[in-house]
């Protein structure tokens, strides 16, 4: 008792061995803030400055030049195609890994984060190894006439690519977490497969999907250094908006090359911000749960 | 404990999801990555040695390999200083800056190499500050370790942040009851206990530093033996047909990163064992 007496006691005038004094906290605070500006808050600046520059007329112009509309264009149809397809992937991956127990379970997670590993260069460069005029597959395609690289296949090919783990990674350690009781349950029950799915799992793991499927979208519509590659660069052909950007900048087009950007800002932010709440809602549901995270803690 | 048997789900579906797993990262992934690297083997021992030993692909490893690290101390120091001062100390704004840090997760790398490079040039908002100082950070080497600072950024403070917010406030005032000053216990205490998530975030912002392509080719200007990336001079050797040569790059600079995250992970296993 008296030890507990004293502790409280000396923790209450101890504070000075608790916190770190005022003066500190301020040039701690001012240093933090004064990084992160500087690299985070003034490129946002810059990219809206150097898109407005010359005004909005200028700004609509350079976003409805055809060259521009057709980059827009091939950015969705990559994107539309690459995101839903590793988002059935990433749904199918969770389900085997999380729900089943098999050997060899972790070199599969390492085989399906491989493509983050790899250098985006160098995910491009494969599909060019495979694919190209000199290629493996390159001399029978071309007899064929099937344009694969330096055409549209190649770019959506890597887009899938360099996006393929973001769904996957986000679902499976939240299902390995959640566990099974709710599914299996449901099938005692006697509810079928796609019921479980749909009624059990699905609902458990709707924010953590749409988490991965935003950051999925996002690197899928601002991807450049596979696409690159892959791309031959012809414009209102194979662009996407990244490309375009890039080579409208090279050309001193600076104002259209940041109102390309600038849509990209625009969906990161909108990326971000989603986060930011899927984050805050995931949380409150949590809140809302504490006993179940006690017991599976414990 | 709570579950001491289960090796039989009664679940159904595994062979389907399994099945279309291995089918589609086969597709994907291992087939097209294993056939691309079948094809160093076609090249000569000697030729692939003298492509990756070249003068030029030297000087690009030094560049890539140097800034990325340079690069990743920055963000392990400043990334640190930011963490803490998300999770324990209160000011105005405080969410508003936490979203902000996802940013270069999240916007593509193209537009944060223009974006640099505009505003680091010689007429940018801080490079008309900075070359009246000597300072030429658009175009240089300089340029390279600041696009890939700014790419690394969120890894530090994203794995640092949720120990922070799990370590037991009991522990440091146990060290304060048992009599340390505030640096004793920040050093003795606070710090062992960040170790090992440090080294996470370093290691996972140098791996990624060293692949990226899009804001460094913008920013560094590219000039061979100087400011060339490996990245870019695999696109380069790509762009004049030279597959094998592109090739035999790719495979040593992957190795490259697999033995230094290799190193990185023993020093992450070695921190653990003696901290823990």
């Amino acid at each position: 008792m008296a030890l507990t007496k004293s502790n409280s006691e000396n923790r209450g005038g101890g504070t000075a061995g608790l916190n770190e004094p005022r003066i500190v906290r301020f040039l701690l605070i001012s240093v933090a803030l004064l990084f992160l500006s500087l690299f985070l808050l003034l490129p946002l600046i810059v990219v809206f400055s150097e898109a407005f520059k010359k005004g909005v007329e200028v700004y609509l112009e350079s976003i409805r030049e055809p060259d521009a509309a057709a980059a827009i264009r091939l950015t969705l149809l990559a994107a539309g195609i690459a995101v839903p397809l590793n988002l059935i992937f990433g749904v199918a991956a969770a389900w085997a890994i999380a729900k089943f127990q098999f050997p060899g379970k972790s070199f599969l997670i390492t085989l399906i984060d491989l493509p983050f590993s790899v250098s985006p260069v160098i995910s491009g460069l494969v599909y060019v190894l495979l694919f190209g005029l000199q290629g493996w597959l390159g001399p029978w395609l071309a007899a064929h006439d099937i344009k694969i690289i330096f055409a549209v296949p190649g770019i959506v090919l890597a887009t899938i690519f360099v996006t393929f783990p973001f769904v996957a990674r986000e679902l499976i350690p939240l299902m390995q977490s959640q566990g099974s009781e709710e599914e299996e349950a449901a099938r005692t029950l006697g509810a079928g497969g796609w019921q479980i799915f749909w009624r059990v799992t699905l609902p458990n793991i709707k924010w953590g999907l749409l988490y991965g499927v935003i950051l999925c979208n996002a690197r899928a519509m601002g991807e450049f250094g596979a696409v690159s590659v892959v791309s031959g660069h012809v414009r209102g052909f194979t662009n996407t908006i990244p490309l375009h950007a890039e080579i409208l900048y090279n050309e001193y087009n600076s104002t259209a090359a940041f109102a390309m950007a600038s849509l990209l800002t625009m969906l990161t932010l909108v990326t971000i911000a989603l986060k930011a709440l899927i984050d805050w809602k995931s949380r409150v549901v949590v809140r809302e749960a504490p006993d179940q995270d006690l017991a599976e803690a414990a | 404990m709570s579950r001491p048997f289960r090796q039989h789900s009664i679940l159904p579906g595994f062979g389907l999801t399994m099945g279309f797993t291995i089918f589609y990262l086969s597709l994907i992934v291992l087939l097209p990555l294993g056939a691309a690297f079948l094809n160093t083997f076609t090249m000569g021992w000697t030729q692939f040695w003298e492509t990756v030993t070249g003068a030029r692909a030297l000087a690009s490893y030094r560049l890539s390999i140097g800034a990325s690290l340079l690069a990743a101390s920055i963000n392990t120091v400043l990334g640190l200083l930011a963490a803490w001062v998300l999770v324990r100390y209160d000011f105005p704004g405080k969410r508003w800056v936490d979203a902000l840090v996802d940013l270069p997760f999240a916007l593509p790398t193209a537009v944060a190499g223009i974006t640099l490079t505009a505003l680091f040039a010689g007429n940018g908002w801080l490079g008309a500050w900075l070359e009246p100082l000597g300072i030429k950070v658009a175009f240089t080497w300089l340029g390279v370790v600041v696009a890939l600072t700014f790419i690394g950024l969120p890894f530090v403070v994203r794995t640092v942040q949720p120990v922070l917010q799990e370590l037991d406030p009991e522990i440091e005032e146990a060290a304060a009851t048992l009599g340390a000053n505030r640096w004793q216990s920040l050093r003795r205490v606070v710090f062992p206990e960040l170790l090992p998530a440090l080294l996470t975030g370093f290691s996972l912002a140098f791996a990624r530093a060293i692949g990226e392509y899009g804001s460094v080719v913008l920013i560094s200007g590219n000039m061979p033996m100087k400011t060339e990336i490996t990245p870019l001079l695999i696109v380069t050797k790509l762009a004049n047909y030279d597959y094998s040569g592109a090739t035999a790059l790719a495979v040593a600079t992957l190795m490259m990163s697999f033995v230094l995250l290799l190193f990185i992970n023993l020093l992450q296993w070695w921190s653990r064992a003696r901290y823990a």
